[in-house]
C-alpha cells in the first residue's frame, strides 16, 4: 500500500496535458502572455513551436488573437495568471469571446491565493466572480491536478469558451481513479442530513477534513465538490439543501460573487436553505506562504468546522426537526450518538481518504521533502 | 419608411465586369448609392452612426465587389476572404454592402437596430450572414485578424484578412499591442487600412488624440505601410492601393486612406457632429439632394 500522498501542482498537469493533448487535437494551439515558465506552457512551445505563441505582456491582445483563431477551426487555448484574465481581458473575453461564443479555453494559472507570496496584486480573489457573470462561458474550479487535467480535455472539446481555474502550489492529488470528471456535475463526497458543505477548488479537501471532524462532533455533513460553477449543478445541490436546510459554501475567492453567491443564487430559487459562506471577506490580502495566508484569511478546516458548528446551531428548530425528529433540540447541543460517515453511492474516492488524512486538510503535506520546495515557501 | 433607390447597375453586374475602367466607375456608383441607403436607413431608425459609415463606403464597396473571394450562399466558407470592421460603429454601411452583395435580402435593411433584428447596433458574427467578427467597443480588430492569419499561416490556407480601423481604434492601447505582435509573427496577407477621417465622437482627432506621424509610427513597429496616402473616397486609388497590398512580400502590410468623416454632404463633413447624431427631418431634406446630386453625376459616368 502506497503511504505518501502524491502531490502535484494544476499547473504542471495543465502543462503536460497539453503536451499530452497536441498529437490528438491537432487544432490545439497555446497562446501565453510572458509567463509560460510560470504556467508551464513551456512544455508545450518547446515540443510544438509553430503552435504555441508567446504574445508578451499583453492579455487582452491574447485573448483577441484567440478569438481569431477560434473562428478559423482553431482550438486555443490562452493562459495567464487568473487575475490578469480575468481583469486584463475582461472586454475582450465578453466582446469577442463570449458574445461570439467561441471555443477559447482560458486558463487562470494561479488561481485565489496561490500566487501567496507576489501579494494582493497577483491573487485572483475576483475571477470566478467576472467570468460567471459572462453569457455562454463555463465555469470551472478544478480541486486538484487530476480534475484540471480531465476539465482541459473536456473543454478541448466543447463548443463555446471555457475558464479552468488553477493553482500554483503542489497540493494533494485527490480524484485519481475516482469517477471521471464531468462539467456540470458536483462529486457527492459524503452523505449526510446535518448540513451541506458546497466546496470547489483547493479547499474541497479542506472540507472532506472538517467533514471527518465535524462527524466526530455528531454533525453528519453532505458533503459535494462542485468544481463547475457554471452550469451549477442544480439537482445535486438542491436535493442536499431540501435534507440539510443549511448550506456552508466553500471557496478560495472573495465572498462576494463568487463560488457561494452562485450557490445561494441557485438555492434561493431551488431550494431556499441557511447559508453561511466561507472565503476571503471582501478585503484585500497580503504576501505569506499559502497555508498560513488561507488561514488568517478565514479558508481553513478549522474556520469550516466552526462555521458548520454555527451554523447547524442556527438552523431554525422546523428544519431540525425534520432532519431527526424529536431529539431534533438536543442534537444541536448535545451531539448525537455517531454514525459511520456514509459513503456516497456510487462513489470512488480511492486516493480522497489517503489524502485527507495524510495531508490534515491542508494545501501541502509537511512531509515533503524540503529540497523539492521553492525556497521562498512555507518550511 | 423610405423605400430604398433602386441601383442603377445591378450589383451582380458589377461583381462580373472584367473591365477595370468600367468596373471602377460602377464601384464608385454603387458606393454612393449606399451612402443614401445609409442616409436614409438612420434617418429611419432615428438611430445609428454616418459620419464614420460614410467615411468608409468606397472602401468596404470596393473591397467587397473585387478584392474579396467570399460564398453569399456559404458565408462560413472556410476559404474566404475575412474582413473585420474593427471600427464597428459604421455597421450600417457593412450591412448596406453586405446585402446588395448577397449575403441577405435588401429589404432587411429596415430591421437595422430593432428588436428581433439580425441586424445588431454593431456587427454580430452570429447574427448577420457575411459578418466575419463581431465589433463594437473599438480596439479589438487588429488582434482578431491577426489571429485569423495566423490560422490561415498554420492551417496552410490563402485567404487575406483585412482589418479596417478608424482613430478610435488606434486611441486604444490593445491596438498597439497588436501591432507589435502583428510584426513579431509577420503573417502573410494581413491587410490594416486605417480609415483616416480626421474626427472622432468628441472632436477632430488633432484635438482628442494627435496620431501623427502616423506613417512613422508604423515603419517604427516594423510594418510594410504604404508610403503613398491614398484618397479613400477615390474608387480608383482604393484599387490602386489594393494592387499595391496584393504585390507585396513583406508582412504585415499596412495602408492609410484619407478619407472624409460625414462624406457626401456639405454640412457633415469633416465634423465630429454627425458621428452619432440623429439625422433629423430637416437635416434629412436638406442632405439627401446633395447626395442624389452626386449620385446622378456618377450614373452618367457608368
Amino acid at each position: 500500500m502506497k503511504t505518501d500522498v502524491k502531490l502535484l501542482s494544476m499547473r504542471d498537469a495543465l502543462g503536460q496535458a497539453l503536451v499530452d493533448l497536441a498529437p490528438e487535437i491537432p487544432e490545439l494551439v497555446v497562446l501565453d502572455a510572458d509567463v509560460s515558465a510560470s504556467t508551464k506552457t513551456a512544455g508545450f512551445a518547446k515540443a510544438y513551436p509553430n503552435r504555441f505563441f508567446n504574445v508578451g505582456v499583453a492579455e487582452a491582445n491574447m485573448a483577441d488573437i484567440a478569438a481569431g483563431m477560434a473562428t478559423a477551426g482553431l482550438r486555443p487555448v490562452i493562459n495567464t495568471f487568473s487575475l490578469f484574465l480575468a481583469l486584463k481581458c475582461a472586454d475582450q473575453i465578453r466582446n469577442t469571446i463570449c458574445y461570439n461564443n467561441l471555443p477559447v479555453v482560458l486558463a487562470g494559472a494561479y488561481g485565489g491565493l496561490s500566487d501567496s507570496y507576489d501579494g494582493a496584486s497577483h491573487q485572483a480573489i475576483l475571477d470566478i466572480a467576472m467570468l460567471r457573470t459572462l453569457p455562454n462561458m463555463v465555469v470551472i474550479v478544478p480541486a486538484d491536478a487530476e480534475e484540471t487535467k480531465q476539465a482541459l480535455k473536456l473543454a478541448l472539446r466543447r463548443n463555446g469558451p471555457t475558464f479552468i481555474r488553477g493553482c500554483r502550489n503542489e497540493t494533494p492529488v485527490i480524484f485519481e481513479g475516482a469517477e471521471p470528471f464531468q462539467i456540470g456535475k458536483a462529486r457527492k463526497l459524503r452523505d449526510g442530513k446535518d448540513l451541506t458543505i458546497a466546496a470547489c477548488g483547493i479547499p474541497v479537501l479542506m472540507a472532506m477534513e472538517a467533514a471527518e471532524q465535524l462527524a466526530k462532533s455528531g454533525i453528519s455533513v453532505d458533503l459535494l465538490a462542485v468544481a463547475t460553477v457554471k452550469p451549477m449543478d442544480v439537482a445535486a445541490l438542491a436535493a442536499s439543501a431540501s435534507k440539510t436546510r443549511a448550506v456552508l459554501a466553500v471557496e478560495e475567492h472573495n465572498i462576494v460573487g463568487g463560488f457561494g453567491g452562485a450557490v445561494a443564487e441557485t438555492l434561493g430559487k431551488h431550494a431556499p436553505a441557511k447559508m453561511d459562506f466561507i472565503g476571503v471577506q471582501d478585503r484585500f490580502t497580503e504576501s505569506g506562504p499559502y497555508d498560513a495566508l488561507m488561514k488568517k484569511y478565514g479558508i481553513s478546516v478549522e474556520a469550516i468546522v466552526a462555521k458548520a458548528k454555527a451554523l447547524v446551531a442556527a438552523k431554525p428548530v422546523t428544519a431540525v426537526a425534520a432532519a431527526s425528529a424529536p431529539e431534533a433540540k438536543k442534537a444541536v447541543a448535545k451531539p448525537r450518538a455517531q454514525r459511520p460517515a456514509a459513503k456516497a453511492k456510487g462513489a470512488k474516492r480511492p486516493a480522497a481518504k489517503k489524502a485527507v488524512k495524510k495531508a490534515g486538510g491542508k494545501t501541502r503535506t509537511p512531509k515533503k521533502p524540503v529540497a523539492k520546495r521553492s525556497a521562498r515557501r512555507k518550511k | 419608411m423610405t423605400t430604398l433607390l433602386t441601383p442603377k447597375v445591378d450589383p451582380a453586374r458589377v461583381l462580373a465586369e472584367t473591365d477595370r475602367g468600367k468596373k471602377a466607375a460602377m464601384l464608385q456608383y454603387l458606393a454612393q448609392k449606399f451612402r443614401v441607403d445609409v442616409w436614409d436607413i438612420l434617418h429611419d431608425k432615428g438611430t445609428g452612426h454616418w459620419g464614420g459609415a460614410s467615411s468608409v463606403a468606397e472602401i468596404l464597396t470596393t473591397l467587397y465587389f473585387d478584392a474579396m473571394r467570399v460564398r453569399t450562399s456559404e458565408p462560413r466558407w472556410p476559404d474566404r476572404d475575412r474582413l473585420v470592421l474593427s471600427k464597428g460603429h459604421a455597421s450600417a454601411i457593412l450591412y448596406t454592402v453586405l446585402a446588395n452583395r448577397g449575403f441577405f435580402p435588401t429589404d432587411e435593411l429596415h430591421t437595422f437596430r430593432q428588436i428581433n433584428s439580425r441586424l445588431q447596433g454593431h456587427p454580430c458574427m452570429n447574427e448577420t450572414p457575411g459578418v466575419d467578427m463581431s465589433t463594437g467597443a473599438l480596439g479589438h480588430g487588429m488582434s482578431v485578424s491577426l489571429g485569423m492569419a495566423l490560422a490561415a499561416q498554420l492551417q496552410k490556407k490563402s485567404y487575406w484578412t483585412y482589418v479596417i480601423m478608424g482613430e478610435g481604434c488606434l486611441d486604444e492601447g490593445q491596438t498597439w499591442e497588436a501591432f507589435l505582435a502583428s510584426a513579431k509573427f509577420k503573417p502573410e496577407r494581413l491587410v490594416a487600412m486605417i480609415d483616416f477621417n480626421g474626427f472622432q465622437l468628441d472632436g477632430s482627432s488633432d484635438e482628442i488624440m494627435p496620431l501623427a506621424p502616423l506613417f512613422e509610427k508604423f515603419n517604427a513597429f516594423q510594418w510594410n505601410v504604404s508610403p503613398t496616402l491614398y484618397n479613400g473616397h477615390q474608387v480608383a486609388d482604393v484599387l490602386r492601393a489594393l494592387d499595391w497590398v496584393k504585390q507585396q512580400t513583406e508582412w504585415p502590410v499596412a495602408v492609410i486612406f484619407k478619407t472624409k468623416k460625414g462624406r457626401g454632404i456639405s454640412f457633415t463633413e469633416d465634423t465630429h457632429k454627425f458621428h452619432g447624431a440623429v439625422i433629423d427631418d430637416q437635416n434629412y431634406a436638406k442632405g439627401r439632394p446633395e447626395l442624389l446630386k452626386t449620385l446622378a453625376e456618377l450614373e452618367v459616368a457608368l
